[in-house]
């Protein structure tokens, strides 16, 4: 059987504007596929602090949606700057996020965390002035 | 407790969701911080904030809120409203300050979101 859903979405840096579009309608097609809410949910929360981060910290990226029979694979990729310590970045209170995320109710360093927490397998890798590429899957059976 | 009860304790006024005036709510929370909310918040609750900006709206959507307080008469724009109501969300806005709006509710029986505690180390 063949993927039932591929989908790509572009984020731009800094548009606090449509931040959250891309997670809205992501979390709209899952829910027309019948997913249930206790998935979606936290398919839904991993999804939107993933387009927060690229909002907020990268230079520009893309979110790629997969979805199959077995799950939801949500993978994030950006053009930099990259992360110089992702184990810092991976523990809860730490942010790097400037005055205006902050202002917008962001930055408090519990996105990467909260994301690896929702997500069935959550992958990081960055490599700095390259960039970020995040992949998280959840299971559908 | 209903939306319509909030509405009443409050001295709210509804900005969108005339018709889920009957809806019940158990719990609550209270932030203007959403990465906390977007970290704690395990069910479809309430949220009172006194942060008015449309990622308030998109949160509330991320987590299936039932209604959204805003606080100290915070109102949000005609965008975010329009926003708000195709998710289907109730937006209520009150001139009590956050903490005033969360000792008449609790006072009036409205409980706060279960929280999971962390185990050290975790």
């Amino acid at each position: 059987m063949g993927a039932f859903i591929h989908a790509e979405y572009p984020v731009d840096s800094r548009d606090y504007t449509r931040a959250g579009e891309a997670s809205a309608d992501i979390k709209r097609k899952l829910k027309q596929l019948g997913v249930s809410s206790m998935v979606l949910r936290r398919v839904a929360v991993a999804t939107y602090e993933v387009e927060l981060n690229l909002v907020i910290h990268s230079m520009g990226g893309k979110l790629i949606l997969d979805v199959d029979e077995k799950g939801v694979s949500l993978t994030s990729v950006d053009v930099g700057p990259g992360i110089p310590n992702i184990e810092m970045a991976m523990r809860e209170g730490y942010s790097t996020a400037d005055d205006e995320a902050r202002a917008m109710g962001f930055g408090a360093g519990m996105g990467l965390p909260n994301m690896k927490r929702n997500a069935d397998d959550f992958e990081i890798e960055s490599e700095p002035g390259k960039g970020t590429r995040i992949c998280m899957r959840f299971s559908l059976v | 407790m209903t939306i319509g009860d909030m509405v009443q304790i409050l001295h709210a006024k509804v900005l969108c969701g005339e018709d889920k005036l009957d809806k019940p709510v158990s719990t609550a929370c209270c932030s203007d911080l959403m990465s906390d909310v977007l970290a704690f918040v395990n069910e479809k609750t309430v949220l009172i904030t006194g942060l008015s900006n449309p990622q308030v709206i998109r949160t509330a959507d991320m987590l299936d809120l039932k209604c959204l307080v805003f606080a100290r008469g915070k109102t949000p724009t005609d965008d975010m409203l329009t926003q708000a109501d195709e998710q289907g969300l109730a937006v209520i806005c009150t001139r009590e300050t956050a903490f005033t709006a969360c000792g008449l509710l609790f006072s009036a029986g409205l409980r706060g979101v279960p929280i999971e505690w962390q185990k050290e180390g975790e």
